[in-house]
Parts: structure tokens; C-alpha cells; sequence
């Protein structure tokens, strides 16, 4: 026990161990940097979906096959520049949209149940993933997911094309009961969610929310005052099972893909 | 009239009886490397023959508390794990389904289970490897009584389906608040304790304590940052790409800071003193620590291999995590070695069972992670119950394992007597052991053969599989990953009892009595 004033690593390493605030501070900015390397790039390099908040994305480029350079707003719908002006009149193929009111509310009701815990929504580029769930899914896909939903577990399909895919009846009687539908389904039965009405002031509350995010808030070019205090009158009278129709409605068909066009990139 | 706050009082004065007793210090200093000493002379005396007092009331609590919740975080798992394989089971109550019991598992898993065990040995370790009493004894009983009211909120909002849906960070942003609050309170009372230490060097355990508490600290407020729209709902700041990058590197530093480097710093103190051998090696005890606290960052991103997160952000995570095979094997090694030469223990000693297989699942589970992060491999595991398995092998073999380890010592000593009964510790052994092992079979050919399934054509190259062909294949792999829980959990009621008969048990008045020195 006499001999500890010797050093048995390095003299960095023992001062270390000798002294908590050495030892706190080291191991503070160790822990910083692979966190950094990795999170910060994501907020500005191209292809990450981050948009400028003036129509640029941070230098993301989609080429079609001849080489030119595909519109931004052919991927992210711009009001401006589109054929259709407002929410209610976008078509599916005009670009990636925020939510539309009761799209918002049935959203809600889809992180709430925990759906995200069963059900992707994030198709890989594999052969089998496009047969199965369509075109794999790109940045621009979800910069209006605020709380993404990626998701990291099968249980059920993928839903991140979902949209279309099956008619509103269909979604009606398989929510209500899923095993009427699909006699293998493990799902639960979702019928309850017919009793339960919207919440109106928490969903306009999340409209306006949306338009403040610090990062990818919706432009109040789509979220206008108009749409906002139109939306109760959008909402009132939906129960949960409704919204969350809408919300898996409207999945996935935003933009229109070209075939052999590397979007990832 | 007797108020509920006396009843609760006379009953925990029974079950914990006494309040911050005498027992001698017996860090493993000296034996741990040969420069790790006391610093002035008279503290050596102290230490070695006279007693030194600890704040121990607390560690009891929060030791009784985790045994607690192994029983509830794990009995929940096994109903869930039901109802994937009998969907019948959540009777159609909203309370009770698949998607808002399952945050509750988890969270009860690793925050209210894991947790406790943590603050347990935490406060256990750096009062016994400083031959110093906490900080403040105060501020680890609201640490307590703050964690607590936590778990039963998180108890509370989940099943009601109050969420933020980011997996492993559900709970809503007031939860989150008080979350920061009662970790610092934590953290600080660490820390502080290792600043008024009275050893000159601080003990390993402690540098993964302190990393962990930092690293959680990061995690927790970045992640969380969100906008309330009401008093239970709230959505995060970011989106899409970099809030999965984000939410995952808060994912997989979870494992990394507080399920591996916290237990890291129990396994560095309680495999050492069950086998009354110091820990292998010092120098390999230094390249662990820093290379887990530097390299562990980086992993998150393999988990959104091949998603719309730029590609090199996942290949630079699956090369970390490929490079952290050495650092966690040396560490698995370290741990393993410290028990050469003392191996026949094993047959006597169930508490050290637990310590070895847990090391044996940690070196096997860090070397699955790794492997699934390789883009060829993660192409066929993702989203399948490969994860799952590969998550339980972590939780329920090396963490489980560990903490039962630690607790069963702790419990000894905190109370200075025996266990009411070894061979019961035995039993729950086996059961833990069985469970596990059932358990991870069974999701690794569920999660093989999905991914197979999904990928598979036929001859006329149309995919062979529909996808629900995929879940009614799952169903007895399902129903075989229920039935090793349910043997997991019957492991932890009977730990449950065992350490009640124990603390229970009738012995020499525990306050007066100076431990072996």
C-alpha cells in the first residue's frame, strides 16, 4: 500500500483517475463527438429532407434519367408554383403535403394506439420491398413527421404506401376487427375507436404547432389563418376511427416516381 | 388513529429494519491495482479496523424496489408476448393492447427495474469504493421518492395511451421534466460523492457511473425536445431523417450508456468482490472504459441501415460498432479472467453463477450486435424478432443477470446476514438461465425465417409469400418466446420472496454490528 505514487497506465490516465473533474470532463467531451459526426451533418448536407424554408433543400438534386434536374417541387408540393393551391385541392403525384386536419387527428390516434411498434413506415430499396410495399421511401417522405414513424419492427406490413391501397370499407371493417378481414392477424381489435370523438382543440392546436416547429414547420402558405379556423368545422362530428382512415388514406402517394430514377442518392 | 403515512412507516421499519448502520469498509482497493490506496494514513487505519458509517437506509430501499419491479417490467412482457401469440388476451380493453402496453414494458424494464438497480448499486459502490458516506443523504432519498413517482406516472399515462411515440422515450413532456430533474439529483449526488472520496484514485465502476449520468443526461434532453399541444401531447422539434437519427441515437445509447456501461460498472465491482480476487486487469479495465465512452456514440445509426438516412451515416455506424467487438470482449474478458483461478466457486457459490453467465451473455450479445449491424446481415434482420431476441439477450441475460448478481450480494451485505435461502437463489438460477435461453431461440428462428420469408421468390419470380403467411408461421415461435418469459418471471417471484424471507429473518441487531472486516 505504499507504493501509490506509482503509475501503472499513463500519467494523462492517472491524473485522470486522481481528479473528478479531469475525469468528468473527459469523459463529457468523449462522449460528444460521435454524436456530433453523425446528427449535425443531417441538418444541412443534401438528401435529408431538411428543407431552407424558402423552397431549397440543401442542395438536394433528384436527376431524372436523361440527367436534368427534377423541380424540387415536383417532389415537395409548392402551393406556388403547383396547378393546385390549397390543401383540399392537392392531388396525390403533386409532391409531399403536410396533413391535412383530420389526416393530423387520425395521426394522433396512430401514436397514441402504438401502432409505430408493429407497423414500418420505411421502405428499403430491395427488390421484395417494392413488390410487396411499392417504391422505397425517400428523405423528403417524412420532413413533415414530426415524431417520425419509421418504426423498427414488422409484426404487421409496412404502411408507408398504404394510401389507396385498400378502400375505406375495407379499413372500416379491418380495424374493427382485423381477424374478420385476415383470419391470421395478430392485431387487436380496433372497433372502440368508432366511439370515441375527435379531439378538435388538440388537433388545432397541432396545426398551429406545426407552423412553429424549429425545424420543417409547415409553411403558413398551407397552414393558413383561413385553414386553421376552418378546421374545427373539418374535424367536428369524426370519431377516431375516421381520422385514422384519412391518415393511412393519404400515405405514400404524394409524389410520382420515375422508373430507374435514383432518389436516394 | 393510525395515519397511512405511520402504517407504511411500521411496515418498511419492519421489513428494513434500522437506519444507516456501522460496517467496515471493504473496498476492493487494495487488490484492485496496487496504486488504488487510501490516501492519508489514518483513513487506511480507519478502514481496515475501524468502522466507517455509510448512508445504506437509501441503497435498501431502491434494492428492495428493483426486485420489485423485475417481478412487474418482466410479468407485463410475458402478457404482451401473449397476446402476439393469442390476440385474444387484451379482451378489448384500449388499457390493455399490444401498442400501449408494450412502452410500458419496456419502460418498466429499464427504467423502473434497470433503474433501481443502477441507483442501488450506484449509490452502493461510490460510498464503499471512496470509504465516504453520500453527499447528501437527503438528496438520494428525493432521488428515491422522484423515481419512484415517475414509475408510477409512467404506470399511469401508458396504458391510457399517453405518448410521444419515440420508442424507449414515451413518456410525455412533464414525465420527461421531472425525468431530468430527479437523474441530476442523481447524477450530482454521484459525482459530488466521488469529489469528497477519501482514496486517492477514483474505482472504475465509478468512471462507467459518471459516463453513464452524463450520457443519459445528452440523451434524454436532446431527444425529448419537443412542442406540447396540450398538458399530455407534445411533438418533436425535429422530423423525418433527423429525428430518426436522433431518436435512434438516443435508442442505442440507451443500451449502450445505461444498460451496458452502468451494469459495466457493477460487473467491475461485484465480480471482484463475489470472488474476493481483484478485477484481471487494470490496463484492460482503462482501454474498456474509454473506448466504449468514445466509440459506443456512433452505433445508432446501424439501426436505420438502408432507410432514407444517408448511406454513409449507417456505414459509419456498422464500422464503429464492428470495431467495438474488442473493447466489450476485453471487457467480457476482464471480467471472466478475475474469475480464473477462483472457478470452483461455481459449484458452491449461486450468486457467482449469475455474474459468470451474465458476462458470457454480454461478450455473446456484443458480438450478435455488431454482426446484425453489417448491411448484408441487417438487410435480413431488420424489422424482424431477430431485434427482439437480440434485445433479450441483452436485457434479460446480461442485465438481469448482473443486477440479480449485485442484489443477491448487496442483499447480504446490507442486511449483514445469509439468504433465507441458496439453493432457492439456485433455483431462480436455472429459471433465469432456461427462460433466457428459450426465449432468444426461439426469436432468432422467428426473426431468420421472417426475413427469409419476406425475400423469398418462387420460380416465376413472384414473391412466394404473402405477408401474413409470415405472421401465422410466427405463432408457436411466439408462443415458445411466452413460455421461456413466463419461466423468466417465475424466476423473479421467487427471488422476490427469497429476499423478503431474507430481510425478514430474525438476526443479531444489525446496527451494532461492525461487518467483517
Amino acid at each position: 500500500m505504499s507504493d501509490h505514487d506509482k503509475i501503472y497506465s499513463t500519467k494523462l490516465q492517472d491524473n485522470t483517475e486522481r481528479s473528478t473533474v479531469l475525469m468528468f470532463v473527459l469523459t463529457a467531451l468523449a462522449l460528444t463527438v460521435g454524436g456530433l459526426v453523425e446528427i449535425v451533418p443531417l441538418f444541412y448536407l443534401p438528401n435529408t429532407g431538411m428543407s431552407g424554408g424558402d423552397g431549397t433543400y440543401n442542395g438536394t438534386a433528384h436527376k431524372d434519367k436523361s440527367g436534368k434536374t427534377i423541380s424540387m417541387d415536383k417532389i415537395v408540393w409548392n402551393p406556388a408554383t403547383s396547378a393546385h393551391k390549397t390543401l383540399d385541392d392537392w392531388q396525390p403525384g403533386d409532391g409531399v403535403r403536410p396533413y391535412k386536419a383530420l389526416e393530423l387527428a387520425g395521426r394522433a390516434v396512430y401514436i397514441r394506439e402504438g401502432c409505430y411498434l408493429c407497423h414500418s413506415q420505411m421502405i428499403r430499396p430491395f427488390r421484395d420491398e417494392k413488390d410487396r410495399y411499392g417504391h422505397y421511401s425517400i428523405a423528403e417522405e417524412s420532413m413533415y413527421d414530426h415524431t417520425f414513424q419509421w418504426g423498427s419492427k414488422r409484426t404487421g406490413p409496412d404502411l408507408a404506401r398504404v394510401g389507396g391501397k385498400y378502400s375505406d370499407e375495407w379499413h372500416i371493417q379491418h380495424l374493427r376487427h382485423p381477424r374478420d378481414i385476415v383470419p391470421e392477424s395478430v392485431m387487436p381489435n380496433y372497433f372502440w375507436l368508432e366511439n370515441k370523438p375527435v379531439n378538435v382543440a388538440e388537433t388545432v392546436q397541432t396545426l398551429k404547432v406545426m407552423t412553429m416547429m424549429p425545424f420543417n414547420p409547415v409553411p403558413k402558405s398551407i397552414y393558413t389563418e383561413a385553414y386553421i379556423k376552418d378546421a374545427p368545422a373539418q374535424l367536428t362530428g369524426k370519431n377516431d376511427l375516421q381520422a385514422l382512415i384519412a391518415y393511412l388514406q393519404g400515405l405514400g402517394n404524394h409524389i410520382k416516381f420515375e422508373e430507374g430514377v435514383n432518389y436516394r442518392d | 388513529m393510525r395515519s397511512q403515512t405511520q402504517f407504511w412507516h411500521d411496515f418498511f421499519q419492519k421489513m428494513m429494519p434500522g437506519g444507516r448502520f456501522f460496517i467496515a469498509s471493504d473496498c476492493i482497493c487494495s487488490g484492485w491495482l496496487a496504486n488504488f490506496t487510501i490516501q492519508k494514513g489514518d483513513i487506511v487505519e480507519a478502514t481496515q479496523a475501524t468502522p466507517v458509517k455509510y448512508d445504506m437506509e437509501v441503497v435498501r430501499w431502491f434494492t428492495i424496489a428493483a426486485a420489485i419491479y423485475a417481478v412487474v417490467g418482466t410479468l407485463i412482457g410475458v402478457w404482451i408476448a401473449s397476446e402476439l401469440a393469442w390476440p385474444f388476451l387484451n379482451f378489448d380493453i384500449p388499457e390493455l393492447t399490444f401498442g400501449r402496453l408494450r412502452p410500458l414494458h419496456t419502460n418498466a424494464v429499464i427504467f423502473a427495474f434497470g433503474g433501481c438497480v443502477l441507483m442501488a448499486t450506484g449509490f452502493y459502490m461510490v460510498q464503499r469504493t471512496g470509504a465516504t458516506r453520500l453527499w447528501s443523504n437527503k438528496l438520494a432519498w428525493f432521488t428515491f421518492w422522484g423515481w419512484n413517482l415517475i414509475i408510477v406516472l409512467a404506470v399511469i399515462t401508458l396504458p391510457l395511451g399517453l405518448t410521444e411515440g419515440k420508442e424507449y422515450a414515451e413518456l410525455i413532456w412533464p414525465i420527461d421534466i421531472l425525468i431530468a430533474v430527479v437523474w441530476l439529483s442523481f447524477g450530482l449526488n454521484h459525482i459530488m460523492t466521488v469529489a469528497i472520496r477519501k482514496t486517492t484514485h477514483i474505482y472504475v465502476s465509478n468512471w462507467f457511473t459518471m459516463g453513464m449520468i452524463v450520457m443519459i443526461t445528452y440523451l434524454h434532453v436532446v431527444n425529448s425536445l419537443a412542442i406540447p399541444v396540450s398538458l399530455t401531447n407534445s411533438y418533436s422539434i425535429y422530423s423525418g431523417v433527423q429525428d430518426a437519427m436522433i431518436q435512434w441515437w438516443w435508442g442505442h445509447n440507451a443500451v449502450g450508456f445505461y444498460l451496458t456501461g452502468g451494469f459495466l460498472g457493477i460487473m467491475y465491482y461485484f465480480v471482484p468482490k463475489q470472488t474476493g480476487r481483484p478485477v484481471f486487469s487494470y490496463r484492460l479495465s482503462v482501454l474498456h472504459f474509454w473506448a466504449l465512452t468514445f466509440g459506443y456514440v456512433w452505433l445508432g445509426a446501424h439501426h436505420l441501415q438502408y432507410t432514407a438516412l444517408p448511406d454513409w451515416t449507417g456505414s459509419l455506424g456498422a464500422a464503429v460498432s464492428l470495431a467495438m467487438i474488442i473493447p466489450s470482449w476485453g471487457g467480457a474478458m476482464n471480467g471472466m479472467m478475475t474469475i480464473s483461478g477462483a472457478w470452483d466457486k461455481l459449484r458452491t457459490d449461486y450468486i457467482l453463477r449469475f455474474l459468470v453467465v451474465s458476462l458470457a451473455f454480454y461478450a455473446m450479445s456484443t458480438f450478435e450486435g455488431p454482426v446484425m449491424s453489417i448491411k448484408t446481415v441487417n438487410a435480413l434482420s431488420h424489422y424482424t424478432d431477430w431485434t427482439i431476441g437480440h434485445v433479450h439477450s441483452g436485457a434479460l441475460g446480461w442485465m438481469a443477470m448482473v443486477s440479480y448478481g449485485a442484489i443477491y450480494h448487496m442483499i447480504k451485505k446490507l442486511w449483514n446476514t445469509e439468504m433465507y435461502s441458496d439453493s432457492l437463489v439456485n433455483v431462480h438460477f436455472w429459471l433465469a438461465t432456461i427462460g433466457t435461453v428459450i426465449y432468444i431461440v426461439a426469436m432468432w428462428v422467428s426473426g431468420i425465417m421472417q426475413g427469409l420469408m419476406w425475400r423469398d421468390y418462387d420460380e416465376f419470380g413472384t414473391l412466394t409469400h404473402t405477408f401474413v403467411e409470415s405472421v401465422s408461421e410466427m405463432h408457436p415461435y411466439y408462443a415458445m418466446r411466452a413460455i421461456g418469459g413466463m419461466v423468466f418471471n417465475l424466476g423473479t417471484w421467487i427471488a422476490l420472496y427469497n429476499i423478503v424471507m431474507t430481510v425478514r429473518q430474525p438476526r443479531a441487531s444489525v446496527n451494532a454490528v461492525p461487518a467483517k472486516a
